[in-house]
C-alpha cells in the first residue's frame, strides 16, 4: 500500500507538521511504542533535527504492562522502555506507533506516562490510521489513512527491523486481525 | 513455560532467559518514583511460609504488590497449622479463598509439587526442604548477568553446606541449562551421595579452584539442619573453606562474591569480604525482587493455552 519512497515523504510531512503544531519542537520528546514505533520515533527526529538544528530526544515507551487484554493471551515478553533523562515531566509528548487501529496500544501508553510524569500535552503520531476504533482516541498527526475492513491485516515493515520498508495490506485467517494500536 | 515454577530444572533455556529478560525491564520501574505497576490488579497471591524466612517472604510480598495484586501471607506459626491441620487442607482452604498463586515455603522436600496437585493456581516453590528454591538461582543467575554480562561459560564454584543447600541444587540445574561452567566445593561429609549424577564438577580444594573462577558462591553453614558432626569444629571449617581477604586476592579481577543469605559472618565469609567492592549480596536482594515479580507475572499475567481465563 505504500513504497518507501512514500513512507520517507509522510514521515517527512508528519515532522513538519510536529513543528508546526509545537512551535518548533523546543518541549519535544518522541516515545515510540515497541515494537516498530520505536524506529518510526527515531526517524521523526532526526527529520527535527535536520529541520530545526537541535538535537530532539526520542525514546520508547513499553505498555504491555498496562494493556487490558492481557488475560487473553499467555503472558508474553515486555519490550523495552527508554525515557530520555530530562524525563518527560511539562514536555510535550508526541508518542509514535506505527498503526492506529482499536486505540487500545494508546489507551495503555497513556496509563504508562501517567506513572512516568506529568507531561504538558501527549499528542500522537502514526504512520497508518486503519480505521475501526473501540474507544474515543484520535491521532494528531497521520502519514496516511488507509481504510481497511476488519478482516484484513495491516503489516508495517521497517528497514530497522525487517530489513525494507513498506506498508502491506492482505487477508487475514482470524478476523481478529492485527493488534495494531 | 510450565503453570508451577517447582524446580530449576523444569525451565528451558528459552524460560529462563524469558524470565530475566523480563525481570531486567521489571528492574528499571524499581527506579522510578511510581514503582507500581498495575497488571496484576485483582489477582491474589499467598505466601503459604512453614519455615521462617523473613527475606524471601518480604521479597515475594514486595514484588507481588508493586505488580497491584492482593498479598495474603499465611506463617505456621500462630495459624490452624499449629492446630494440627494438614498441607492438603490448608491447601483446600486457600483454594476456596480463591488464590491465583500460592508462595510455599516448607521444610520438606516436595511439598511444592503435592500442593500443585490440589490447587487450581499456580505454585511458586520458595525453598522445600533441601531440596530447591528456584527463584533464589534465578536471582542469582541475573546478578551474574548484569555484574558480568553473561552467563554463558562463567565459571561459577559454589562453595560449602552444598549437602543442606536447595540454593546449590537450584543453581547447578539453572546455571547448567544457561551454559555456565559450575564447580561444587565441599568437605566430602557436606557433599549429597549423587552428586556425581549433577551437570557439575566437583572439588575439595577451594585455593585451587579460586584462580579460575569469575563467581564464587558462599553457602551459608546450616547448623541448624546438621544433626551430625559434619566438620570437626567451625574453626577449621572456615580456615579451609571459609572466604577470607587473603582467599578473596586468588580470584581473577573482574571475579565477583555472592552470598544467598542470611551469612553467618566469621564462619563461611569474613565480614571485610561481605562487605568488598567485589560483594554482590545487597544487589542480590534487590534483583530477587525485580526477577519475582518476573516469575508473578509470566506465572498471572496472562491466559494459559487450554484457553481457560484466569
Amino acid at each position: 500500500m505504500l513504497e518507501p519512497v512514500e513512507i520517507r515523504r509522510a514521515l517527512t510531512r508528519v515532522a513538519h507538521e510536529i513543528l508546526e503544531r509545537t512551535n518548533g519542537g523546543g518541549d519535544v520528546i518522541l516515545l515510540g511504542i515497541p515494537t516498530r514505533g520505536v524506529p518510526l520515533a527515531r526517524r521523526l527526529a532526526e527529520r527535527l533535527e535536520q529541520v530545526e538544528g537541535r538535537p530532539v530526544p526520542a525514546g520508547s515507551l513499553d505498555v504491555t504492562m498496562y494493556r487490558d487484554d492481557l488475560r487473553l493471551r499467555p503472558a508474553r515478553a515486555l519490550g523495552h522502555t527508554e525515557v530520555p533523562a530530562e524525563g518527560i515531566d511539562n514536555k510535550i509528548v508526541v508518542l509514535v506507533d506505527d498503526v492506529l487501529y482499536s486505540g487500545r496500544t494508546v489507551r495503555a501508553a497513556l496509563d504508562a506516562l501517567g506513572d512516568l510524569g506529568r507531561p504538558r500535552a501527549v499528542q500522537l503520531a502514526v504512520l497508518v490510521d486503519r480505521g475501526h476504533r473501540e474507544l474515543p482516541i484520535r491521532a494528531d498527526y497521520v502519514g496516511k489513512n488507509l481504510p481497511t475492513s476488519q478482516r484484513e491485516l495491516v503489516r508495517v515493515l521497517l528497514t530497522e527491523i525487517d530489513g525494507q520498508d513498506a506498508v502491506l495490506l492482505g487477508a487475514t485467517p482470524d478476523a481478529a486481525g492485527r493488534e495494531g494500536s | 513455560m510450565n503453570r508451577h515454577l517447582i524446580s530449576a530444572g523444569d525451565l528451558s533455556l528459552d524460560d529462563a532467559l524469558l524470565i530475566l529478560d523480563t525481570a531486567d525491564e521489571l528492574a528499571s520501574t524499581a527506579a522510578r518514583p511510581m514503582k507500581k505497576l498495575p497488571t496484576l490488579r485483582g489477582r491474589t497471591v499467598v505466601n503459604l511460609f512453614y519455615e521462617d524466612s523473613t527475606r524471601t517472604r518480604i521479597s515475594f510480598e514486595a514484588a507481588a504488590k508493586r505488580l497491584s495484586a492482593d498479598v495474603i501471607n499465611f506463617s505456621a506459626k500462630g495459624s490452624s497449622v499449629a492446630k494440627g491441620e494438614s498441607l492438603k487442607d490448608t491447601a483446600l482452604t486457600l483454594e476456596a479463598m480463591g488464590a491465583d498463586a500460592v508462595v510455599i515455603r516448607h521444610s520438606a522436600s516436595g511439598a511444592p509439587h503435592r500442593l500443585a496437585g490440589w490447587v487450581r493456581g499456580s505454585v511458586v516453590n520458595a525453598g522445600d526442604g533441601a531440596h530447591e528454591h528456584p527463584t533464589q538461582a534465578l536471582l542469582d543467575a541475573f546478578t551474574m548477568r548484569r555484574r558480568l554480562g553473561r552467563i554463558e561459560e562463567l565459571r561459577v564454584t559454589i562453595v560449602g553446606d552444598v549437602l543442606h543447600s536447595r540454593v546449590a541444587r537450584s543453581n547447578v540445574l539453572l546455571l547448567s541449562t544457561l551454559g555456565a561452567d559450575v564447580t561444587l566445593v565441599a568437605p566430602p561429609t557436606l557433599l549429597p551421595v549423587a552428586v556425581g549424577s549433577w551437570p557439575c564438577s566437583v572439588g575439595y580444594d577451594l585455593d585451587a579452584a579460586l584462580p579460575k573462577a569469575d563467581v564464587v558462591m558462599m553457602l551459608r553453614v546450616q547448623q541448624e539442619r546438621m544433626n551430625a558432626a559434619y566438620f570437626p569444629s567451625v574453626r577449621e571449617y572456615s580456615r579451609r573453606y571459609g572466604l577470607d581477604a587473603a582467599r578473596m586476592a586468588l580470584l581473577p579481577d573482574h571475579g565477583i562474591v555472592m552470598h544467598p543469605g542470611p551469612m553467618n559472618r566469621g564462619v563461611e565469609i569474613a565480614a571485610e569480604v561481605a562487605d568488598s567492592a567485589r560483594s554482590t549480596i545487597v544487589e542480590q536482594v534487590a534483583n530477587g525482587v525485580s526477577v519475582r515479580m518476573a516469575v508473578l507475572y509470566l506465572l498471572l499475567g496472562g491466559a494459559w493455552e487450554t484457553g481457560e481465563q484466569r
